[in-house]
C-alpha cells in the first residue's frame, strides 16, 4: 500500500514531462479511444442481437424469418402458452431447478469441506487428493459418459431420477480448487489461534473460515450454477420420461419432433429458449459485480 | 494419539479430520472418473452389450478387435477430421479476438461494465437456447438469408456439406467467447504497467505495446485457452446434433462424441464407442502437451 504513494510522492516529475512529451500521441490516442468503443459497440451488438431476437421472436404472432420479424411490435404471449402446453413447460422448470439445487448444495458442503482440508488440514494422501483434483478438471466428462450410463442407468437402476441427472455433476471440482485457493489466503495465525483455544475444526470452518470466504462461495455458486442448469447430453441420456426432463431436454425433444403440435412452432421454441436463458443469464447480470475475474482465474489456474 | 487427542487436535487428530472431510469428494472423484475410466478400458476390449442388470449375458475377449472398427470406420474418420476443421477455425479466432477484447475491455473505458456483460451473456446461456435462435437466424428462410438476398447459400448454411462444420465451430466461438476474454482479463492483471509505461516513453505505439507487451505477457493464459478450445472440440456434442439436426449432410458435421452416442447407445455398440472414447482421450491429451509444449517454447 505504501510503495505506490511513496512512488507517486517523489516521482511526479518524469510523469508530466512525459505526458507533455506525449501531447500529439495523445490527440492520435483519443481517435484510436473513439475506433475502440466504435469497435466493441459493433462487437457487443453481434453478441446481444441474437439475444433481441430471441425475446422478439418470443413475443410474435406468427415468426418469420425475413427482416420484419427483427421488428418490435404486434406482441402477444401466444407463444410461451404454446410451449407451456406442448411441454409442460412448469415440470421441466422444476426438474431443472432440483437438479441445479441439488449439485448445487452437494458442492458447496462437500466441496468446502474438500477445499478446506486441503488447504488447512494435513491428512495422508492430501497431495494426491489435490493432483487428482487437477487432473480431474482436464479429462472431458463426455468421454465417460457411455461406462457411467452403463453404471447409473443400467447397473445402478438411476434412470429418470434426480439422482441420476446430479450424479456426474454432485461435486464441482472446480469450485473445490476454488475454496481451496481462498482457504489458503487466510492467514494461518487465525485458524491457529482457534486451535489453540481447542475450536474444533468444524467449528473454525463453520465460525471463522466460511464467514470470510462468502466471494469465493458466490463464485463457486455461479460457477457451479450454469453447467447442470445448462447440460444437456447428460439428462437427454437419463430421462426416457418427459416428467422428470429438465428444461434444456424437453426443450430440444420440441427442437427436433415436436415442432408440428402448435400453431407457430419458432415462436413458441424461442420463448422456451427465452425461459431457459433466463434464470442464468439474470444471475450472472445480477451478480456480476461479484462474479471477478480474479475469481475465475483462480479458478481455473490448475 | 491419546496425548494429542486430549491435548486438542494435534497432528494426528486433524490428519483424521482432514482425510475425513475430503473423502466424499475423493468418492465422488472414484464414482464418476476413476472407475467410469477403468470400465470404458475394459469395455472397450470386450464385445459388449447393455443387458438389463443381472441378465447373464457374455462378454467375451475380443482384444483389439474394437479399436481396429474405430480405426476403419469412415465416419469415425469424418468425426476426428470435423475436429480438426473446428479447431483450425475455432483456436486462431479464440485466441485473436478474446486477446483483443481483453485488452481493451482492460484500459479504462465508458460503459466498461456493460461491455463485459455483452460479451459474456452467451457463455453463460444454455446451448440449447442459444442453437434455438441460430437455426432460426441461418435457417434457408432465415434472416441472415434474407438479407443476403441472392447471395445466401445454396444448399442453406446448416445443411450444405461444406458450411456445416464452420458454422458450428463460429458458432461455438462466439458462445465462449466471453469466458476467453476473462480468463485474458485476469492474466492481464499480472502483467505490469511499468512495462506499457517505459515502452510509451520510448516510443513503441500501441500496436508495437500490445505485440511485445501484452502477448509475450500472457502466454500461460494463451495456453490454457489452447488447452480448453481442444476439450471444447473433443465434447462437441449439442451443437451437431441439434443445430445439424444429427450431424449434418453426408456426416458433414459429426462429432466424435456424436458417433459415441450413434453407435453406443442408439445402435447398440457400447463395445466400439468404448474403444472411440478411449482413442479420443488419448488424442485430446495428445493434442494439449502439443499445445503445451509450443507455447512454453518462447519462454
Amino acid at each position: 500500500m505504501s510503495t505506490p504513494t511513496d512512488h507517486t510522492r517523489t516521482t511526479p516529475a518524469p510523469s508530466a514531462a512525459a505526458r507533455e512529451s506525449r501531447s500529439p500521441a495523445t490527440r492520435g490516442a483519443r481517435t484510436g479511444r473513439i475506433l475502440q468503443l466504435t469497435a466493441l459497440s459493433l462487437g457487443a451488438v453481434a453478441f446481444l442481437f441474437p439475444f433481441y431476437y430471441m425475446v422478439v421472436g418470443s413475443l410474435k404472432k406468427t415468426t418469420t424469418g425475413d427482416v420484419s420479424g427483427a421488428l418490435p411490435g404486434g406482441f402477444t404471449t401466444a407463444n410461451y402458452r404454446a410451449i407451456n402446453s406442448a411441454i409442460s413447460l412448469g415440470r421441466s422448470l422444476l426438474n431443472s431447478g432440483i437438479v441445479t439445487g441439488g449439485v448445487l448444495l452437494c458442492t458447496l458442503v462437500f466441496g468446502v469441506l474438500a477445499g478446506y482440508a486441503l488447504a488447512r488440514l494435513s491428512f495422508r494422501g492430501r497431495g494426491t487428493v489435490f493432483a487428482t483434483l487437477l487432473l480431474v478438471q482436464t479429462i472431458p466428462f463426455q468421454l465417460l459418459m457411455l461406462p457411467l450410463y452403463a453404471l447409473v442407468v443400467r447397473n445402478y437402476g438411476l434412470g429418470d431420477s434426480y439422482l441420476g441427472m446430479m450424479l456426474p455433476f454432485a461435486i464441482n471440482s472446480t469450485a473445490v480448487f476454488l475454496f481451496r485457493q481462498f482457504f489458503l489466503q487466510l492467514p494461518a495465525s487465525l485458524f491457529e489461534a482457534a486451535r489453540i483455544d481447542g475450536a474444533s475444526e468444524l467449528r473454525i470452518l463453520w465460525t471463522i473460515a466460511l464467514p470470510m470466504a462468502r466471494p469465493a462461495l458466490l463464485t463457486g455458486v455461479l460457477l457451479t450454477f450454469i453447467g447442470p442448469w445448462n447440460e444437456f447430453l447428460w439428462p437427454f441420456l437419463v430421462t426416457k420420461n418427459t416428467d422428470m426432463q429438465p428444461l434444456a431436454v424437453s426443450l430440444a425433444g420440441f427442437l427436433s419432433n415436436l415442432q408440428g403440435t402448435v400453431a407457430n412452432p419458432t415462436g413458441a421454441l424461442l420463448a422456451g429458449a427465452c425461459v431457459l436463458a433466463l434464470p442464468a443469464v439474470a444471475l450472472f447480470l445480477v451478480f456480476q459485480r461479484h462474479f471477478t475475474h480474479t475469481n475465475i482465474d483462480s479458478g481455473v489456474k490448475g | 494419539m491419546t496425548i494429542s487427542q486430549t491435548n486438542g487436535p494435534g497432528r494426528r487428530g486433524t490428519s483424521r479430520i482432514g482425510a475425513l472431510f475430503a473423502a466424499p469428494y475423493v468418492l465422488f472423484v472414484l464414482a464418476v472418473f476413476a472407475v467410469p475410466l477403468g470400465y470404458t478400458v475394459w469395455i472397450s476390449f470386450h464385445r459388449f452389450y447393455f443387458t438389463a442388470p443381472g441378465a447373464g449375458v457374455d462378454s467375451p475377449w475380443v482384444g483389439l478387435s474394437n479399436y481396429r472398427d474405430v480405426f476403419t470406420d469412415p465416419v469415425v474418420g469424418r468425426a476426428f477430421l470435423n475436429i480438426l476443421i473446428f479447431l483450425v477455425i475455432n483456436v486462431p479466432l479464440t485466441v485473436g479476438l478474446s486477446l483483443v477484447l481483453a485488452a481493451a475491455l482492460n484500459a479504462k473505458l465508458p460503459f466498461r461494465s456493460f461491455f463485459r456483460a455483452a460479451y459474456y451473456v452467451p457463455y453463460v446461456t444454455a446451448s440449447v437456447a442459444l442453437v434455438a435462435v441460430w437455426a432460426f437466424l441461418f435457417g434457408s428462410d432465415g434472416l441472415v438469408n434474407h438479407a443476403l438476398g441472392g447471395l445466401a447459400p445454396d444448399p442453406s448454411w446448416l445443411v450444405n456439406t461444406h458450411l456445416a462444420m464452420p458454422m458450428i465451430a463460429f458458432f461455438v466461438t462466439w458462445k465462449q467467447l466471453g469466458f476467453f476474454v476473462m480468463l485474458y482479463l485476469a492474466a492481464l492483471q499480472n502483467v505490469s504497467g511499468e512495462l506499457y509505461e517505459a515502452a510509451a516513453v520510448d516510443g513503441a505505439g500501441s500496436v508495437r505495446r500490445f505485440f511485445s507487451i501484452t502477448v509475450p505477457g500472457v502466454r500461460p493464459a494463451t495456453t490454457l485457452v489452447l488447452i480448453y478450445a481442444i476439450i471444447t472440440g473433443a465434447n462437441l456434442f449439442s451443437e451437431p446434433y441439434l443445430l445439424t439436426g444429427g450431424g449434418g449432410p453426408d456426416h458433414a458435421s459429426v462429432s466424435p462424441v456424436l458417433v459415441m452416442y450413434q453407435k453406443g447407445i442408439e445402435q447398440g455398440h457400447p463395445d466400439f464407442a468404448a474403444a472411440l472414447g478411449i482413442v479420443l482421450m488419448v488424442f485430446v491429451l495428445a493434442i494439449s502437451l502439443l499445445a503445451r509444449k509450443i507455447s512454453e517454447r518462447g519462454e
